[in-house]
């Protein structure tokens, strides 16, 4: 937070009911150092009382608020305005692609959390094994089995940037792949292989890393996705040799 | 849905609307819950996360430390998919917080909250970040938990036995019957922008700080002292489990662990409008000043995030700390003389199922319903069940 003021134009998709989405202008005060949610809530408060969007925990733990700020997924939580726009500027707010538009900014994410418990993404994992292999030392460690939340907050903000998954709603997307990732290595599940090893399962990825660019939560999905395609190798491998 | 079943209108989902929903559904109810925003988009979504051993009240508040204990038994079992649960520690700073300690120790004892006191050097062998001048040690049995997931849990085990929830639902005004009692709600439905009225038996009013809000146009009152509090989130996990200091209740007291963050809060002001509470830049760096001497670390990170949440508290009149964080059930029918509405409002996340127990019995006394709760021993579904099409998983 400063003193400092910008004078801004807040550029955010509205849609009602069955009618086409359109963009409607509010202009607005904002300190350069608040948070873009933080905005988007000002003009719910004092500027139109229908702008729905979805929020919950103001503080990145909850994924709730994943939205395209200016063309790029952004967890608005924690995304300053600075960040994103200038003095003087414009910040366009549009709800996540891929996703069905249920109203405004909020989009229906029914399919991508039935997915995510399909791959029996964790929800808490111990301490100790909950970063990426190329991560060391990032968290005390008294040798106690400590447990955590998991990194993956389902956001959505990778389904929403990847290229793939944009030309067909099919393909499971990097959160679930990268969820299979996670439950595979924690539990080593076989079965986690019959989702994954599909034409819309890790085969669909065309390795673009968009996913990696935009999670606010360091899951590092295409790296997971790279990961379990070597995963599903060694599996097939192995089963050639006759491992069940 | 059985039509003869009695219909509890439930205003709010957040932690309390949830936790009742699924109490009613759980007791053979028609449950309908409406909500303005996205579930938990109020005070729940926004608390820090805390879940109480109960060791911050057992000296000035003891009855909401029995709650809290209780409660976080309960919820580690029930609904562990959301919690991280590594114990949490309460140090003692300066003279006047070791003076504390003794209170601290009967207080905890007395409502059976499970302490032990630790020796410095254990304290930094578990905690190597902590601030390596702490001067008494007691380990107590806090944890961390996931805001909205565990608002979701209680909404998909409600969702899973009947219950509709209609986000982004506002009620526009509590509706009356000719005899003057109440029979629903009017709703804006505001992804359509559609006004629809919605009759039930019986209305609760779980808004928490908006419940006076919620009831303007009526004649029924509710003394609720919206009190908010910031929190700052850094970007590094320093601690695996909760630091409070040993103090009484105070600003910036407690250091929480969830996910890669480190969470202090908090303040303790009030306000009259809480649909927008700025954060300001005071608070922030007060906050940045009492993590650090908890965990001195804190000076090394950034910030990620800085929120402010309005607790509801019970009453008026006294400044806010020293209003109790127990929960209150309003029947306006002894309150005001206002037929079939409920008010819940007060307490803790921690207590959310608690709350719903208590106001579940008021609800089911009042319809002449005598099915016993049973929301205390059986696991919540997956958070993630709250997205299920009706009629279960493809």
């Amino acid at each position: 937070m400063s003193q400092e003021r910008w004078n801004i134009t807040m550029i955010i998709s509205k849609k009602k009911g069955e009618e086409p989405a359109h963009f409607q202008s509010f202009k607005l005060e904002v300190d350069p150092e608040e948070y873009v949610l933080d905005a988007v809530e000002r003009v719910w408060a004092f500027h139109d009382r229908s702008l729905t969007f979805r929020h919950a925990c103001h503080h990145s733990t909850c994924g709730a608020c994943g939205m395209r700020v200016n063309g790029v997924e952004k967890l608005t939580c924690i995304t300053l305005v600075r960040s994103v726009t200038h003095n003087g500027g414009e910040m366009k707010v549009e709800p996540l692609r891929n996703f069905p538009v249920v109203s405004d900014l909020v989009v229906d994410m029914s399919d991508f959390y039935n997915r995510m418990e399909e791959a029996s993404a964790a929800q808490v994992v111990p301490v100790r094994k909950s970063a990426l292999p190329y991560e060391h030392d990032l968290f005390p460690d008294d040798g106690m089995d400590h447990e955590r939340l998991t990194d993956c907050i389902e956001c959505g903000c990778c389904v929403s940037a990847c290229p793939i998954a944009l030309t067909t709603p099919a393909y499971l997307g990097p959160a679930v792949l990268a969820a299979a990732q996670q439950t595979h290595s924690l539990s080593g599940k076989p079965c986690i292989f019959d989702l994954v090893d599909t034409a819309d399962g890790v085969w669909r990825c065309h390795s673009g890393f968009e996913c990696t660019a935009v999670c606010p939560s360091n899951v590092d999905p295409a790296w997971r996705i790279m990961d379990m395609r070597r995963r599903v190798i060694g599996h097939r491998i192995k089963h050639l040799f006759g491992a069940k | 849905m059985d039509d003869s079943k009695p219909h509890i209108l439930i205003i709010g989902a957040g932690f309390t609307g949830c936790a009742l929903a699924y109490d009613l559904a759980q007791r053979g109810l028609k449950v309908t819950v409406i909500e303005r925003g996205e579930i938990a988009s109020g005070t729940s979504g926004r608390t820090h996360g805390l879940l109480h051993s109960g060791g911050r009240y057992c000296v000035n508040d003891q009855e909401s430390a029995r709650e809290c204990i209780q409660e976080n038994i309960i919820l580690r079992k029930i609904v562990h998919q959301c919690i991280e649960f590594n114990g949490g520690l309460f140090v003692a700073l300066t003279d006047e917080d070791l003076a504390y300690a003794p209170k601290f120790a009967e207080g905890a004892q007395a409502c059976g909250i499970e302490i032990e006191q630790i020796t410095t050097q254990q304290a930094l062998r578990l905690e190597p970040n902590l601030n390596p001048k702490v001067l008494a040690v007691f380990t107590v049995p806090d944890g961390s938990f996931d805001p909205l997931r565990l608002a979701l849990a209680f909404a998909a085990s409600a969702k899973h036995l009947g219950a509709d929830f209609y986000p982004y639902h506002e009620s526009k005004a509590v509706l009356f019957d000719s005899q003057g009692r109440v029979n629903g709600a009017s709703v804006w439905d505001r992804t359509s922008g559609r006004t629809f009225d919605l009759t039930a038996d019986l209305v609760v009013n779980a808004t928490g700080a908006w419940a006076g809000h919620v009831l303007k146009g009526t004649r029924a009152v509710v003394s609720v002292t919206p009190t908010p509090g910031v929190m700052v989130a850094y970007d590094r996990r320093l601690i695996n489990r909760p630091i409070n200091r040993l103090t009484e209740p105070s600003d910036g007291d407690i250091i929480i662990p969830q996910r890669r963050m480190s969470v202090i809060g908090t303040t303790s002001y009030e306000v009259e409008d809480v649909d927008y509470i700025p954060v300001e830049d005071a608070q922030i760096e007060q906050m940045r000043r009492d993590a650090i001497a908890l965990v001195p670390a804190v000076a090394q990170c950034n910030m990620r995030g800085a929120y402010m949440s309005a607790r509801p508290l019970v009453g008026k009149g006294q400044s806010g700390r020293s209003l109790a964080r127990t929960f209150k059930c309003f029947d306006h029918t002894e309150s005001d003389g206002i037929d079939n509405l409920v008010t819940i409002t007060g307490g803790k996340a921690t207590t959310c199922r608690g709350m719903a127990e208590k106001t579940a019995d008021l609800v089911c006394q009042k319809l002449g319903i005598s099915t016993p709760c049973a929301t205390r021993e059986q696991p919540l579904r997956s958070y993630r069940d709250f997205y299920l099409p009706r009629g279960g998983r493809k």
